[in-house]
């Protein structure tokens, strides 16, 4: 029972984090072409992204059925582990002052100078470069939150409150980034991914494991271990990086 | 770039950004796989293995990465 719970909100944490930082990125995109070239084309494209990704969705999920769990597990596992270490290990590089933090304010400022280098092109087809950045935006990030649902929920059967999280983040976002109508910059990115490379890691290691048949102490339990373990060494790592590289400004 | 292979390289640069890293994880896993495979009690060394070098070689691609800076 505890071990269900812990799987559960571990699931729900990992999603809903994960996810905000994936829409925060895509409503930044979105927020700059319709700055620059009205709501119009942003929420076209942003409406097509997101069709394309529920099409992708709707023809590739139930082909997940047909794939034996041990498999799935070992293949998202493995998936995880690349996902979620590379996440990390960014984190702790942009937390030891190595590259620099991600700024979705600068973000804004880029794409936003891009598309308006691009309104010297005739109406109509800056119009469709706008709506193809915004749809690309919410395809790829959307993308990203699919993968994260079914990789931490469709080894234990829990992809319905996976999707429910996912959901739940996207909308939150969606609606701040409306409201504000201005790039979340003060959603603190850089620490979202810190923890969610650290819980997608935690995943990735577990279900590499199942799916190979490793006879996990305290079952789903293990996760929540797993993750301690490697929040501490990304905090180690943070720590030696930083007296390696000294005076680094942080 | 059309936009179909800009998305390709982006989806398959959400899983392999630093190619020693990623080539690691998969050495690992190998490692872990094969002494399931071969190993009495292997299974439980496999996880030994995960479980040691998964954190271990995040700890020095990271720190790997500062000495090549």
């Amino acid at each position: 029972m505890t071990g269900n719970l812990a799987q559960i909100g571990s699931v729900l944490i990992a999603t809903f984090l994960a996810s905000v930082v994936e829409a925060v990125e895509a409503m930044t995109i979105i927020l700059a072409v319709a700055t620059v070239r009205g709501w119009r084309p942003a929420g076209f494209g942003a409406l097509a992204g997101l069709a394309l990704l529920a099409v992708i969705v709707v023809v590739l999920g139930p082909a997940l059925e047909y794939v034996p769990l041990h498999l799935l597990q070992l293949a998202f596992g493995i998936l995880l582990l690349l996902f979620g270490m590379r996440w990390l290990r960014k984190a702790i590089l942009r937390a030891a002052g190595i590259i620099p933090l991600h700024d979705e304010a600068t973000a804004f400022t880029a794409k936003t100078a891009e598309l308006r280098a691009q309104s010297a092109q005739p109406m109509e087809r800056a119009d469709w470069l706008a709506a193809l950045a915004s749809g690309k935006a919410v395809l790829i990030e959307g993308l990203e939150v699919v993968f994260i649902v079914i990789a931490v929920g469709a080894g234990r059967g829990l992809l319905v409150p996976a999707s429910a999280s996912a959901v739940a983040a996207c909308v939150v976002v969606a609606g701040a980034g409306a409201i504000l109508y201005r790039p979340l910059a003060r959603v603190p990115e850089n620490t979202l991914k810190f923890a969610v490379g650290v819980l997608l890691s935690a995943f990735g290691m577990f279900w590499t494991g199942e799916g190979l048949g490793v006879p996990w102490p305290g079952a789903d339990l293990a996760i929540l271990v797993f993750a301690a373990l490697f929040l501490a060494v990304a905090l180690g790592a943070v720590v030696l990086a930083r007296r390696a590289v000294p005076g680094i400004a942080r | 770039m059309s936009a179909p292979v800009a998305v390709l390289r982006e989806l398959a640069g959400l899983f392999i950004d630093d190619g020693a890293l990623a080539l690691a994880i998969l050495a690992i896993v190998a490692c872990a796989g094969i002494s399931g495979a071969v190993m009495p009690n292997g299974l439980v060394v496999g996880g030994i293995v995960l479980l040691v070098g998964c954190p271990g070689i995040l700890l020095a691609n990271v720190l790997s990465t500062i000495r090549r800076r």
